[in-house]
């Protein structure tokens, strides 16, 4: 025994599954030394409800539904995942009117996502201001929302063979005067937080995530574009009309928190740009194909992949042919992300776990489905 | 309060013949309720006035039902409910540190109350090492808080804790050498004597090389009341809460009333070393004070809801590597224009 020897020990430091910053119901088994994280293990499951076995005991229109309890905060995605498959499976052309309106929807939604974003990556930065900011703009999507499906949160809008209403008399007009307000509106989010320095020491070379290793771990969206992967479905694997829609993939090559920030506000700015040109080239027409009542899709498989706010959501779904899919797998970008975390807090403190955390903007739900 | 009454009162007092000791008993008994009854009514206003400020700032309301229009007895009734609250200690705590805890951060927050110079009369008691006392006396609540983060059983609390150690004993040090720039410029440790030196408009935060000493202060003593950018110990979402996260009811209540009696001193204090104290025309000097003391709170509400928290290295760079070195020059600075 010497004496230079002190044994010691690490802390365990259970975060979450009640936590502020968890962004849900989420355990991070932090392992620490002092402040400094050697260890972390995302425990996950307390939201689990068993999302892809229902699907295999609902038909097709009534699993639609549940899709948006995955990703809550950007439900349009998930349908559209979901919905895309079953179309695949089903062979149906849904008509133009329809594919521009999902395409707002989906917009609309990724805006809608990303502002929570901001301001909860604000608010665990202790920038509480700018979290209500965040919200206020929000709110302005909700109403969008509400005057045209009724729903705010959970649409399910995106219907098989189309959406479930035309926009009505007004919506064009509010949804514009919405597209822009909003760079007006980002423009103070870059005076009350980018630009601050405080904001920046927090974000700038924290948490990196190398470009191959992103691939690696399977992450995508906004969290391998902010490592300077230019991957966006909507370009790669282009759906709906958008490869008749002139948008930028926005990257930053910076691989940090900062990075990942940053491409999120920049896809804001493109996203109100989408909006506009779709709402500008809306042809007339149904925004419903004719598909019966029954869904039986011949037997055969299906992948659906949309590029959802936090990356690529997919639905792979079997069908034997009975009004049942057989098999019913989601694939959640979130998952992938979070699995990434533990990679990106090695070395890092105690308060950079939650600024990274808030960087990869995951959702439980669809972590745990 | 002033030398006169106090002396005038004795007088009558010894003309009965009674023992001097009871009336300085019941002196100092008096005043301290007086302290102890305007601290409180202080942070009834200081807590409403931050949810205000906080919701202008935030595009919200604030409070606005409890009392009328402008949620004026919003915090009496929280207040209460925190009276009322089940007053839990933790299994595993250790029972008598971890009550004894909020006493201790906050007695020393009250008792530097009494080096105030509210108007040109009013002063509990001008001790003649005023300045010194203070710096003692404010050292003490950070003890407090490690009892509380040690007490909780709770990893949370500890990690707050150690926070609000390292930040405490590393901010110290700046405030002492800002404040030894006055000590310097007045050439006495006397809060009386620094006042009156600053009669009359001569401010010392309008002397040369005392802004300086008046932006250390102020930075440094941001971090020693634990707000944002500075509220590491507490960090919401961090630590939850920091060291009092296991504090319920009365006791979590007085680590609030600590804090908000802290920020009201942080502007107090300022006020009567750079300000001028009581010192202006037209208005009533304890006014004067008033006004001065809540105007350097509204800076500090203002900042702590604009800017995100700093990490911990960085607030240990930020005091060791900017404040103490900017802290050094400026009393350099100071013993030079002196010479």
């Amino acid at each position: 025994m010497t004496a230079s020897l002190t044994p010691t020990e690490h802390v365990i430091l259970n975060m979450g599954p009640q936590h502020p910053s968890t962004h849900g119901v989420l355990r991070l088994e932090l392992q620490l030394e002092g402040e400094v994280i050697v260890g972390c293990r995302p425990v996950i499951g307390y939201l689990h409800r068993g999302i892809e076995k229902i699907g295999e005991a609902r038909t097709y229109q009534q699993f639609l539904p549940y899709t948006d309890r995955l990703d809550y905060l950007s439900s349009a995605s998930n349908n559209l995942a979901f919905v895309q498959a079953t179309e695949k499976l089903m062979g149906v052309q849904v008509p133009p009117r329809a594919q521009f309106l999902r395409v707002v929807l989906l917009e609309l939604n990724r805006i809608a996502s990303h502002l929570v974003f901001f301001a909860t990556f604000a608010n665990d930065l202790a920038a509480t201001t700018a979290f209500l900011y965040g919200f206020r703009e929000r709110e302005l999507i909700m109403d969008l929302f509400e005057m045209w499906v009724g729903a705010r949160l959970t649409q399910s809008s995106i219907r098989i063979g189309g959406v479930a209403q035309d926009v009505p008399a007004g919506f064009a007009e509010k949804a514009r005067e919405f597209c822009r307000l909003l760079p007006s509106r980002l423009d103070e989010y870059d005076r009350l937080l980018t630009g601050n320095r405080i904001f920046r020491a927090r974000t700038e070379g924290v948490g990196l995530l190398p470009p191959e290793e992103g691939i690696g771990y399977g992450c995508s969206g906004p969290t391998l574009r902010g490592s300077g992967v230019a991957f966006d479905l909507r370009r790669a694997d282009p759906y709906e009309v958008y490869d008749r829609l002139d948008f930028a993939v926005v990257t930053q090559a910076a691989c940090d928190c900062m990075g990942r920030y940053l491409v999120r506000m920049g896809e804001m700015r493109e996203s109100a740009r989408i909006i506009e040109q779709c709402l500008d080239q809306l042809p007339d027409g149904e925004v419903m194909a004719k598909v019966g009542r029954t869904i039986r899709p011949p037997a055969g498989e299906a992948y659906g992949r949309v590029e959802s706010p936090r990356g690529e959501f997919g639905c792979y779904l079997v069908s034997d042919g009975g009004p049942h899919p057989a098999r019913v797998h989601l694939r959640a970008p979130s998952f992938f992300h979070l699995c990434a975390l533990p990679r990106m807090v090695q070395g890092w403190k105690v308060g950079d776990v939650v600024a990274i955390l808030g960087s990869i903007d995951i959702v439980l739900g669809e972590v745990d489905r | 309060m002033n030398g006169g009454l106090y002396h005038s009162l004795a007088v009558w007092w010894a003309g009965h013949h009674l023992p001097p000791w009871i009336f300085d008993a019941v002196w100092m008994v008096a005043m301290a309720a007086i302290v102890t009854v305007f601290v409180l009514v202080t942070v009834l206003v200081l807590v409403w006035l931050e949810r205000k400020v906080s919701g202008d700032l935030q595009n919200r309301v604030g409070p606005n039902r409890v009392g009328g229009r402008f949620g004026p007895l919003q915090t009496v009734a929280d207040t209460l409910k925190l009276l009322l609250k089940e007053d839990l200690i933790p299994q595993g705590a250790d029972k008598a540190v971890f009550v004894l805890a909020p006493y201790v951060v906050f007695v020393p927050t009250l008792m530097v109350f009494m080096l105030l110079p509210f108007s040109d009369r009013w002063q509990v008691q001008d001790l003649n090492l005023g300045v010194l006392f203070v710096v003692a006396i404010s050292a003490l609540p950070v003890i407090g808080l490690i009892m509380a983060g040690w007490a909780s059983n709770n990893k949370y609390a500890i990690l707050g804790a150690m926070r609000a150690a390292a930040q405490g004993l590393s901010y110290e040090i700046p405030l002492v050498l800002a404040m030894a720039c006055v000590v310097v410029e007045a050439g006495s440790l006397q809060v009386g004597q620094i006042v009156e030196l600053q009669r009359g408009g001569q401010w010392f935060i309008l002397r040369f090389p005392l802004q300086l000493a008046f932006l250390v202060y102020f930075l440094a003593s941001l971090a020693e009341v634990r707000r944002v950018p500075f509220d590491l110990p507490e960090a919401e979402s961090e630590l939850v809460a920091g060291y009092h996260v296991e504090y319920s009811g009365m006791r979590f209540a007085f680590f609030f009333l600590a804090e908000f009696t802290h920020l009201f001193f942080l502007g107090a204090f300022c006020t009567t070393l750079f300000l001028g104290a009581w010192d202006g025309p037209w208005l009533p000097p304890a006014v004067w004070f008033l006004v001065k003391s809540y105007a350097v709170v509204l800076i500090v509400m203002w900042v702590r809801w604009t800017v995100p928290r700093l990490r911990i290295d960085q607030i240990m760079g930020f005091s060791w590597k900017l404040l103490v070195p900017v802290g050094l020059v400026s009393v350099l600075l100071t013993g030079l224009m002196k010479v």
